[in-house]
């Protein structure tokens, strides 16, 4: 068969495959109802919901198999070893990680990115050194930075972004010099859906300074397939509870090298090869960044989570979630009373699934309300974004952010309910 | 549907819309900000005291229609009035919104109990009660730091 006739086969089958009605039905939750209507919920950037196989998979775990992991050599330990090291195994291959060992599991992309700032920050940043940021960034990925800053004497720099929503690459590449230790930026914008170009990011940090390249990808890794070979990037987080997995378990990929010359972030038990009471000696990555017991059974139903992501396919989803962001974007192109901050009709990158907007005359929070009468889940506020809201010149938005078992059906009913509250706050 | 009808009601949106004593009050003899950390609403309240009498209340800051109404009603209400007097208005507004019963009935809140639908909503309810947080800072001295809802 010639390439693009397996293309074409291949497009055929995805299309085939991803039935949406299917996937629906693989989530107990979308079946309640909320103020007497059907769920709708459409607040997956904050956090989706998860599928039966994962649900079942945390619950099989407590029910037949549990106890601590690399502890005991009963039986249940070793099983509990072999599926928390399982799930560590299906995370590397997910995202393309050349060794399994460069995956460290963590509570979620907080703590990955705070164990950045803390483990390899702290070691290489100095007075008048520069971490480089961008004004899209997730609370997430400027606190933890301002934090070491403060220990360190460095300081705290912001790329700037277009109008529409863009990180202004040449404005960025000015900004790198010899004093850049890291470099810190969303793969795609919580707020905006701005998928970021992290190689040509990699490529500018590169050709100008020694920084480190750390990524936040908890918007992305659900949404599109992520390779962090291919990003080129020396860091990237997530967390479980974004790609339909369990709460609580999250995680930070390294570069072995680089996390192999990085001190611990926390101490603790199994951490270590050798304590007393004058000095301690710290086990290889990823187990030195793995203090204390783990969320075992979290990082179980993260590997089904993410086994459950490549059945489904992660350029079928992209492209399913794609359609809806089209779909929403032209009804509110026909709404004159809707702004869409930060997102041009005609912007050139790519964007995920996520739609912040605003409403004449009518408060996000207020916004919120209406929809909730409506059975319909949204998030108001600033979405954990305040330097990016000040840049957008707006306190607060509404968001809208789709995962893979939305529809259109419920595009339009958000659009149904934003004409509700026009019709109150008109 | 009805629920919201009580939650949005024509006077609360014509507040939202028009709110009254909206801006600097000057001069003024006591200030103090309200912050709700969990929207980033910021207001503002402005307090002229002439004596223990309260002479006159402004407010500033950008809020949701619950918010601003509130404020807006506030400001209204709280003019002309005694010190112990207001400080009964504070606490019978804030246990209407608590559905708190005792004290309601001290003072008669008169166009204040438009916002009684917001009780019905938990998760707004301090979209409502931000602006009396900031006045009871304000008479108890003023030009402290914010105070928060949390």
């Amino acid at each position: 068969m010639t390439a693009p006739a397996a293309a074409v086969e291949n497009e055929q089958r995805d299309s085939a495959v991803f039935d949406v009605e299917r996937l629906r039905a693989c989530f107990p939750i979308l079946e309640r109802e909320v103020r007497g209507h059907r769920l709708v919920y459409l607040d997956n950037a904050a956090s989706a919901q998860r599928p039966e196989v994962v649900i079942d998979a945390v619950s099989d775990c407590y029910r037949t198999y549990y106890a601590n992991a690399h502890r005991g050599v009963h039986a249940l330990s070793e099983q509990s070893t072999d599926a928390y090291e399982a799930a560590r195994a299906k995370v590397a291959r997910f995202i393309g990680a050349p060794d399994s060992h460069e995956v460290v599991f963590t509570r979620g992309t907080t703590e990955s990115l705070n164990l950045v700032a803390q483990s390899y920050g702290r070691r290489h940043l100095e007075p008048g050194d520069e971490v480089l940021l961008t004004e899209m960034e997730h609370h997430s990925n400027i606190v933890p930075w301002q934090l070491v800053c403060e220990q360190t004497g460095a300081r705290v720099l912001a790329a700037p972004i277009t109008d529409d929503g863009e990180l202004d690459l040449d404005r960025f590449a000015g900004m790198l010099n010899e004093r850049t230790r890291v470099v810190a930026l969303a793969h795609v914008s919580n707020a905006l859906g701005t998928v970021n170009d992290i190689p040509a990011v990699v490529e500018l940090t590169r050709a100008r300074s020694d920084a480190a390249v750390v990524v936040d990808g908890a918007q992305a890794v659900p949404h599109m397939a992520v390779d962090v070979a291919a990003l080129g990037c020396d860091f990237y987080a997530f967390s479980g509870h974004k790609m339909y997995g369990p709460g609580g378990i999250g995680v930070l990929w390294g570069r072995r090298e680089l996390l192999a010359a990085m001190p611990p972030y926390h101490g603790g038990g199994s951490m270590i090869t050798r304590v007393t009471f004058e000095r301690s000696e710290y086990m290889a990555p990823p187990q030195r960044f793995e203090a204390g017991t783990p969320a075992i059974a979290p990082a179980i139903g993260l590997g089904v989570a993410v086994e459950f992501l490549e059945s489904t396919g992660l350029d079928p989803i992209e492209r399913h979630e794609q359609e809806l962001l089209s779909h929403t974007m032209e009804v509110l192109n026909d709404l004159p009373w809707v702004r869409v901050p930060g997102h041009a009709s005609n912007a050139g990158s790519a964007r995920a699934a996520v739609v912040s907007l605003v409403i004449d005359g009518a408060h996000p929070h207020d916004v919120a309300t209406i929809l909730d009468e409506q059975g319909i889940a949204i998030r108001a506020g600033h979405h954990c974004a305040q330097p990016l809201m000040d840049r957008l010149g707006v306190p607060a938005t509404v968001r809208a952010s789709f995962g893979l078992y939305n529809t259109h059906e419920e595009v339009d009913l958000l659009v149904s309910g934003l004409h509700e509250v026009r019709r109150i706050f008109g | 549907m009805s629920d919201l009808r009580d939650l949005y009601q024509q006077v609360i949106l014509d507040h939202y819309r028009s709110p009254r004593n909206f801006g600097v009050l000057d001069p003024a003899t006591a200030c103090a900000e309200g912050h709700n950390p969990l929207c980033g609403d910021k207001i503002k309240i402005y307090l002229r005291m002439d004596g223990d009498r309260v002479d006159g209340a402004t407010f500033e800051g950008v809020g949701c229609a619950i918010s601003t109404a509130s404020a807006s009603l506030m400001t209204e209400a709280v003019r002309g009035l005694e010190r112990p007097q207001a400080d009964a208005l504070i606490a019978s507004f804030l246990a209407l919104m608590t559905g708190d019963g005792n004290g309601a009935a001290a003072v008669d809140l008169g166009k204040l109990e438009v916002l009684s639908g917001v009780k019905d909503y938990p998760v707004r309810i301090k979209c409502a009660t931000l602006a009396w947080h900031a006045l009871r800072a304000a008479l108890e001295g003023g030009d402290s730091e914010a105070v928060t809802t949390e």
